[in-house]
């Protein structure tokens, strides 16, 4: 049986946090649990290494910022930006999470099972094989997917049934994708954004997420992926060309 | 309104008794100047932007260049350029950019500050004999040494100390990025900074690993794009430069057109190929000194504390403000960008009238921390339009720990300063991703030429030094007694904190 490392985080400065999780991970663990998290920031900040942790409590803001490769799975809401250019690997969050979620990820997967605030997905960006996703199983504020540049932000606001109604959508948005479970207001689209058609070829591409949404949360895959989405993206790759001339 | 072609910037003319015909500017013009007609080389004087490579290869001087061969009415509102930028709007009805500094004729505040030199009273220290110590220490000082008495009567200390970078001189090269700037161009800079014992900034533009041999030297940035941006690049960097603003385009992003954006570009910024890399104005993490902490520390958390992490501010009205709040940010040094600093591309209207000029900004910043008591908390560098051992010594007077030059860095391996940078047609092979172009610049050479304009430099300031009775450089930095203002106003002396001229 694997040996589980518990940290006891209460009345811990989040730099001895990281250096007892770092410090295990060198050792060669493969999972640790956080107990008695309260609000400190910066969990897994730049942390490389195939290891669970668990975070039990509420982490603060920038969890799992410059990870690549580590698995969080929090038991509580996490504060801003969670998963804040990160790299690789997977955030499971069991609660809401707050502004800038997934912002600037340029890889791996954040999964919250509840909601985000503004500007979600904020400047995702992909690169080759790099192809960040940020999985949202209720609802989001305004700005979703703003200034994104590769990836997909998928909305599946669980149990929400009229349309999407937050301001924003997609602001500046040149690459990547974002889906809503949905109908989404028209009026909501913000400039340099566009609906995009919705077809198998994207059900087939959002369904593993959708899969493993569930399988973290225990949710039934099946009405989800037979649903009907929304898909946003770019109404152009160049939304700045146009603006300038040369002197 | 019809709007006709505008008279011709620059008239290239060919000595014919000189010319050999030996077809160098043909081969060296990328803006398609000159060209071939049978036996003979003819000039189109309206694609030559004045980079001077023609001249510079021509083995018979035979080449001349006039600029502005045809005047308008003269007038002194609507001068050539206020008339030519609205013809060029009213064409086009787009926002205008421009390449490298400020072209205002404001004057140079630098210019107008004098320094002082020994005479009968106090010696004046000769640094051919004397020891010189130009040696700089970047990061946080300690306010105060806690020591304790080991039983053996050692004294050992107890104060934990910040990292610091260790310059062998006040003199460090800007953020340029690998593609606002060739290769080549980043090499040569980076072999000329570790030759002199000094470090150059990445930009936004991640590390070639090309790079890699020189990232004991290399500043890392991250910058509101996050472009190039992983643990790797941050681990590799000798600290790393959180970008706010720049001071050729205070409260603007940056933007790299796709069609710069190359295979290798592609890779180091880790962005599509051909995709437009865009740096919005704010950091989405940052909208309070409170969010700047957050990215400091979270900078630092990352790398373990062990690298300092610089600020760069442009130069802007409430600088002192800012730069007090970035000190109480676990920030290292802020750096203060002045509105001449130099850029690949920036729109004209901010370029030449948004931001300070940096005497000012770096004045106002030193007094404000001096003021507060957290002078010892953060370290000041100064860069926007540096242009001699001069402006550094009184920039370092007026409160900087030390400088970056970029523009004067360029011009040393080449560049003419003729602001066509965006055209990605450089024929000095520095702002430009073409590779025959890039080519013409061997990194080599290049970082030679770079580490001997730091050292002769490096040299007249210590002279300039030892010649006002100074022998370290700590003397030196925020001593304003060693300036008098020439000709500035009252208010400007005041904001210096510099007295006039014979007082």
């Amino acid at each position: 049986m694997n040996v589980v490392v518990r940290i006891d985080a209460a009345e811990l400065h989040y730099t001895p946090l990281n250096r007892m999780v770092r410090a295990a991970v060198r050792d060669g663990e493969k999972e640790i649990v956080i107990d008695n998290v309260l609000g400190q920031r910066f969990i897994a900040d730049g942390l490389v290494g195939e290891v669970v942790i668990t975070v039990n409590g509420v982490p603060g803001g920038d969890l799992g910022m410059f990870m690549r490769g580590p698995m969080l799975v929090v038991h509580g809401n996490a504060d801003h930006a969670p998963g804040n250019t990160m790299d690789g690997g997977t955030i499971v969050i069991h609660g809401s999470a707050g502004d800038a979620a997934a912002h600037s990820m340029r890889g791996g997967k954040v999964f919250v099972r509840d909601d985000v605030g503004y500007r979600g997905g904020i400047h995702m960006k992909e690169y080759e094989e790099k192809h960040p996703c940020l999985v949202v199983g209720g609802t989001a504020r305004s700005y979703l997917g703003e200034y994104m540049a590769g990836g997909i932000v998928l909305l599946l606001r669980l149990g929400e049934t009229g349309p999407f109604v937050e301001r924003g959508i997609a602001s500046g948005i040149h690459g990547g994708e974002v889906y809503v479970r949905g109908e989404v207001d028209p009026g909501c689209l913000a400039v340099g954004a566009k609906v995009l058609p919705f077809e198998e070829a994207h059900r087939e591409r959002i369904r593993p997420l959708i899969e493993e949404f569930c399988r973290y949360f225990g949710n039934d895959p099946a009405p989800l992926i037979v649903a009907d989405y929304t898909r946003i993206g770019p109404a152009s790759a160049r939304p700045f060309a146009g603006k300038y001339t040369w002197e | 309104m019809a709007i006709g072609s505008i008279p011709l910037r620059y008239q290239i003319s060919i000595d014919r008794d000189r010319c050999m015909e030996c077809g160098r500017c043909v081969e060296n013009c990328p803006y398609g100047t000159f060209r071939r007609e049978g036996d003979r080389i003819v000039i189109d004087s309206r694609n030559c932007t004045a980079c001077h490579r023609c001249i510079a290869m021509c083995p018979r001087d035979a080449i001349t260049l006039t600029e502005h061969p045809c005047d308008y009415r003269s007038h002194p509102i609507w001068t050539r350029d206020a008339r030519e930028s609205i013809y060029n709007q009213a064409r086009t009805g787009k926002i205008i950019l421009a390449g490298m500094g400020s072209t205002q004729s404001l004057p140079p505040i630098f210019d107008q500050i004098l320094l002082d030199a020994c005479q009968v009273t106090n010696p004046s220290i000769d640094p051919l004999r004397e020891p010189m110590e130009l040696r700089t220490y970047i990061g946080k000082k300690p306010s105060r040494l806690t020591l304790r008495r080991r039983e053996d009567g050692d004294v050992d200390l107890e104060t934990e100390l910040s990292p610091n970078l260790k310059l062998d001189t006040p003199i460090m090269i800007g953020h340029m990025s690998y593609g606002a700037i060739s290769l080549n161009a980043q090499l040569a800079l980076a072999k000329g900074a570790q030759a002199s014992g000094t470090f150059l900034g990445t930009g936004e533009g991640g590390m070639h690993p090309a790079i890699f041999p020189y990232q004991d030297n290399m500043i890392v940035q991250v910058a509101s794009g996050r472009f190039g941006v992983d643990v790797d690049y941050l681990n590799r960097g000798a600290a790393i430069e959180i970008k706010i603003g720049q001071g050729a385009k205070p409260g603007i992003g940056g933007h790299l057109p796709g069609e710069k954006v190359c295979a290798d570009v592609s890779c180091t910024r880790m962005i599509p190929l051909g995709s437009d890399a865009i740096s919005p104005a704010p950091h989405h993490d940052i909208y309070s000194i409170e969010d700047l902490a957050q990215l400091v520390r979270s900078l630092k958390e990352a790398t373990e504390w062990k690298k300092p992490v610089f600020v760069k501010i442009a130069a802007v009205h409430n600088v002192a403000a800012i730069a007090a709040g970035i000190a109480r940010s676990s920030a290292d040094a802020v750096v203060v960008d002045g509105f001449r600093g130099g850029t690949g591309a920036a729109p004209k209207i901010f370029r030449d009238n948004v931001g300070i000029p940096i005497e000012a900004a770096v004045s106002a910043v030193d007094q404000k921390l001096r003021a507060q008591g957290v002078r010892n908390e953060i370290s000041v560098i100064a860069s926007g339009g540096l242009r001699n051992a001069a402006d550094v010594t009184k920039a370092i007077a007026l409160g900087a720990d030390a400088v970056y030059i970029g523009t004067a860095a360029l011009v040393a391996m080449g560049c003419r300063v003729c602001g066509n940078c965006y055209r990605n047609l450089c024929p000095w092979g520095i702002a430009t991703q073409r590779p025959d172009l890039v080519s013409r610049l061997n990194p080599d050479l290049e970082g030679e030429h770079v580490a001997n304009l730091i050292h002769a430099w490096t040299m007249e300031v210590s002279e300039l030094m030892g010649a006002a009775g100074i022998n370290a450089i700590e003397s030196l930095r925020g001593n304003r007694d060693r300036l008098r203002g020439y000709m500035l106003d009252e208010g400007m002396l005041k904001v210096l904190d510099v007295k006039p001229a014979g007082a």
